[in-house]
């Protein structure tokens, strides 16, 4: 294997996940130019891995706006909750009403059939 | 969300099975001691801090409607970081809509000159922030993914699923991530030295 095509297969290598493969540890092993190559890399990465305890300080009022920006999708959620709710209790009141005048009137026209039966019968 | 990791866990896991209940108080105490995390990584996968505000806001009301769906077995650092990943992610792809200029156009590195060689860069406060500078000359695409994997620790399925790609389309631009990177850093070098 030469160096430039070890070269290409270092940045992939890295992971200790990713298994390096054999010819290139060979290679490595034995080669100078590549052995400082792959440090010069792992010093990247450990740049990189340092890089997560450098905090960015957020303008102020960062904080405050996103407080307030949950407040207000909480107030929105909590009405919109109400309103259903609301929507329900509409809803079941109605088809209550519906049900009950449904089952008067079917009452009304049983009795008023049953009326009608018997006085057909006594003027027969 | 650093603090998660130096010592108070169980504090933070408190704050989060009571925000789970309901609590609006504990919730707004997670935002409170996550938020400049949250920015941090906002403000390097956007690559602006006034699209990170914007990003900060909707990752905080994202993880408030969806803490339910929290399970508690990974971090929740983690959690917050895929959270942002992805809203950032859908923020710039938002932003390209609305733009006619290309952003990785805008974002081409110009000029990059560098104090210490890439072997230095660990070791001084100088040479890491020389790195943070060239991690951000880095495209976009290619800036998210080192930036996750390589800052942030995230596994390539979970950066995958949060980019919208496939584990092996991360893993190659993972690859020619730190490659540019690395040609960043030399080229800064080179310009150091010639200067």
């Amino acid at each position: 294997m030469q160096c430039d095509e070890v070269a290409l297969l270092i940045p992939s290598s890295l992971d200790d996940d990713q298994p390096v493969p054999l010819p290139v540890q060979t290679h490595v092993e034995s080669c100078l130019r590549c052995q400082a190559e792959l440090a010069r890399y792992k010093r990247m990465l450990r740049g990189l891995q340092l890089l997560r305890t450098q905090l960015l300080e957020p303008a102020p009022g960062l904080l405050g706006l996103t407080l307030s920006a949950i407040g207000d999708a909480s107030e929105q959620h909590a009405i919109r909750s109400l309103l259903n709710k609301r929507k329900v209790a509409y809803v079941g009141a109605i088809s209550g009403a519906v049900a009950a005048a449904g089952a008067a009137a079917a009452i009304i026209a049983v009795q008023r059939s049953r009326r009608r039966a018997a006085a057909a019968l006594a003027t027969t | 969300m650093q603090t998660d990791e130096s010592g108070d866990r169980d504090d933070l896991q408190g704050l989060v099975e009571a925000a789970r209940d309901g609590s609006r108080t504990a919730f707004d105490e997670l935002v409170r001691r996550t938020y400049v995390d949250t920015y941090t990584l906002a403000v390097r996968l956007t690559g602006n801090e006034e699209d990170a505000r914007d990003v900060v806001q909707e990752v905080y009301l994202r993880a408030w409607k969806g803490l339910q769906r929290f399970r508690g077995d990974a971090q929740f650092s983690t959690w917050m970081y895929r959270i942002t990943a992805n809203t950032s992610y859908t923020h710039m792809q938002k932003r390209r809509r609305q733009r006619t200029t290309n952003i990785d156009d805008i974002e081409e590195p110009t000029e990059i000159r560098l104090e210490a060689s890439p072997d230095a860069m660990a070791e001084s406060a100088a040479g890491r922030a020389e790195l943070a500078e060239a991690v951000q000359r880095l495209p976009e695409t290619l800036r998210q993914i080192v930036i996750l994997k390589d800052v942030y620790g995230l596994p390539h399925e979970a950066i995958a699923e949060e980019l919208g790609i496939s584990v092996a389309a991360a893993k190659v631009r993972l690859h020619r991530g730190r490659k540019k990177l690395r040609d960043l850093l030399d080229d800064g070098e080179v310009k150091a030295h010639a200067v």
